[in-house]
């Protein structure tokens, strides 16, 4: 079976949820063979790549590579593509994902499809275009398909093998050491899971009000082991920090429970949430363009509705 | 400074979008064309740094005839001049080779930045100024929400999923910025009467000295094989808050075995 190649998605040691997603779909098309790039490629991080069956972890550790965003990425990945002459390159659907897999394709004359949800064995991707309101089936039909992957489209499903770790040394251009990464801007993020990952989403807007209103939306989220979003309206105004917005320019989720409140459901916020399984809406305005996207929603004060919902989770553990 | 802003012509925000039997590509005609979003924070940023830097601005676009309005609403804001490339060739250009003709009409005019929007609202991939910077062997600082040029050094901020990267570079520069930049100008009456005076040059695939089957549908490296409309979601069940608002959540959520 050939290689197929999947470009880790991590930071520092801590391996994203859809690197295991983007493991699991390689094993369909072939020989999963990840890259990681950077630091941070420990013992217990390649015991659980191999968890979900790499068997084989290529690491590329230099300060090229950590330095200088994207351009070296795709340097070392079209170089792999050359020599490993892989079946498909998987990588998630991250701004780093995107542009590195960009890149590596017109370096290596590889055609690049966006956004997949789902990866059949012969490369035909699955995509949910303009807001989930068209499927569309297509194919790479020039060298080797780059596939980037949405998180939470595919689930992760361990496999155990030993992973094997390579570390290969790349000679990194001039050219792709033009821009350098000063500093890394590091949000604290707590213990909540990740946004883009979690399966359950609690999301806040203009409605909330202020700072101290996210309070009851937090609350809601700790009681379903949920992340927090925010609309625009309310990373705006500094309620909640800029990268817990979902939406068009912010973040693309597909929970199976997304909980809007106080959000009136602007194309740009449904833009990042669309895809989510079952959606739920407290707004007290019945005309609120969201309630058309709620699986269950109620007209009311979310002052009166999320504590009371909370309340009640907690109860029913 | 001279800066370009790349900008697209995308079918308006709100309107339903569909591809067509025939083709499998957008169906562009159906829907008013409106210039997409993020491209107003590209022109908005480039304005303000030849406001402060002194310099000028060319707005670059490909597209049908019609996307010339666009061209026009992009310049209104302010800009000095554009450059439309358009021949019937291009219809159903993939990324790969709108990046090659925009990097074939950006070449050699010694832009010491190309500025674009990080996404568009119609094919929403995001790697079209990757791709540019790429072929262009320029430095590529995207999904900036912030940017600052000093003499010839470029200070950016890099939006992360973990919070920002600072970033820094020499121009030239290629940068795509998110909406949280800046907010862009409407076009004042006088900018819009004197756009109507500025330099447009029209440009075709041969002006460009591209091979004509590198560009278009039949030259995308990526197919369709099919579509559909997603059924539409069933109608969910809206009630109104009566003290119970909450509970009632909670039962839905209990019976969808959520908790
Ligand atoms: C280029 C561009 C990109 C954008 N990207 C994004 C994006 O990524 N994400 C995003 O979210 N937006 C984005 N927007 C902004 C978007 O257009 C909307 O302005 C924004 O989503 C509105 O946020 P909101 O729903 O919280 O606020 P509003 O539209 O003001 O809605 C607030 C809602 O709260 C309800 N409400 C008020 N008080 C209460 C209460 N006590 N209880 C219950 N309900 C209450 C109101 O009825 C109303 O429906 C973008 C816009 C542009 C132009």
């Amino acid at each position: 079976m050939s290689d197929v190649l999947v470009l880790a998605e991590h930071h520092g040691t801590e391996v994203r949820k859809v690197t295991f997603e983007l493991i699991t779909a390689a094993r369909d098309l072939g020989t999963p063979v990840v890259l990681w790039l950077g630091s941070g490629c420990d013992d217990s991080t390649l015991a659980s790549l191999g968890n979900f069956g790499a068997t084989k972890v290529l690491v590329v550790d230099s300060a090229e590579v950590s330095d200088h965003p994207v351009a070296p990425g795709a340097e070392i990945l079209a170089s792999l593509i050359g020599t490993m002459q892989p079946a498909a390159v998987l990588v998630a659907s991250s701004a780093d994902g995107k542009e590195i897999g960009a890149r590596a394709a017109i370096k290596s004359n590889c055609g690049i499809i966006t956004d997949a949800v789902a990866i059949a064995p012969d490369l035909t991707v699955t995509q949910n275009v303009f807001g989930g309101s068209t499927i569309v089936h297509s194919k790479v039909n020039h060298g080797t398909p780059i596939i980037t992957l949405r998180p939470n489209s595919v689930s992760a499903v361990p496999e155990s093998v030993t992973a094997v770790i390579e570390h290969i040394s790349s000679d990194i251009s001039d050219g792709a050491q033009l821009v350098s990464i000063v500093n890394r801007n590091v949000v604290e993020k707590g213990a909540r899971p990740e946004l883009a990952e979690a399966d359950v989403v609690v999301s806040g807007g203009r409605g909330v009000g202020g700072a101290e209103g996210f309070g009851v939306i937090e609350a809601l989220a700790d009681s379903l082991n949920a992340a927090v979003g925010a609309s625009r309206a309310a990373t705006d105004a500094g309620w909640y920090p800029h990268q817990y917005q979902v939406g068009q320019t912010g973040k693309t989720v597909s929970p199976s429970l997304y909980i809007a409140n106080g959000i009136s459901g602007a194309i740009q916020h449904r833009a990042g949430m669309q895809t989510s399984k079952v959606v739920i809406v407290v707004n007290k305005d019945p005309e609120a363009p969201i309630f058309e996207l709620a699986d269950y929603g109620v007209v009311g004060d979310l002052f009166a509705v999320v504590p009371q919902l909370t309340e009640e989770i907690t109860q029913r553990k | 400074m001279k800066i370009a802003v790349c900008v697209k012509q995308v079918p308006d925000t709100w309107a339903e979008k569909k591809l067509k039997a025939d083709t499998s590509t957008l169906d562009r005609e159906s829907a008013d064309g409106v210039l997409n979003e993020l491209d107003e924070y590209a022109v908005e940023l480039a304005l303000q740094l030849v406001e402060a830097n002194s310099g000028e601005v060319v707005i670059v676009t490909m597209g049908p005839e019609r996307a010339a309005e666009t061209l026009r609403k992009a310049i209104s804001m302010g800009a000095d001049a554009g450059i439309h490339v358009v021949d019937a060739g291009l219809g159903g250009s993939d990324a790969i080779a709108t990046s090659a003709v925009l990097a074939k009409a950006l070449e050699g005019r010694d832009f010491d930045l190309i500025v674009f929007g990080s996404e568009s609202t119609d094919a929403r991939m995001s790697v079209i100024p990757a791709m540019v910077s790429e072929r262009l062997g320029l430095a590529q600082v995207t999904f900036a929400q912030k940017v600052e040029v000093e003499g010839d050094t470029l200070t950016a901020e890099r939006v992360t999923d973990y919070g920002f990267d600072t970033l820094t570079a020499t121009l030239p520069v290629v940068v795509s910025v998110v909406e949280k930049i800046n907010e862009p100008r409407y076009p004042s009456f006088k900018g819009i009467m004197a756009a109507k005076k500025k330099p447009v040059e029209t440009l075709s695939v041969a002006d460009l000295n591209l091979d004509a089957a590198a560009v278009g549908a039949g030259a995308a490296w990526s197919e369709v094989a099919d579509f559909a409309a997603r059924p539409p979601k069933a109608a969910g069940v809206v009630v109104t808050d009566e003290g119970a608002g909450g509970t009632s959540i909670a039962d839905y959520l209990t019976t969808s075995k959520f908790i």
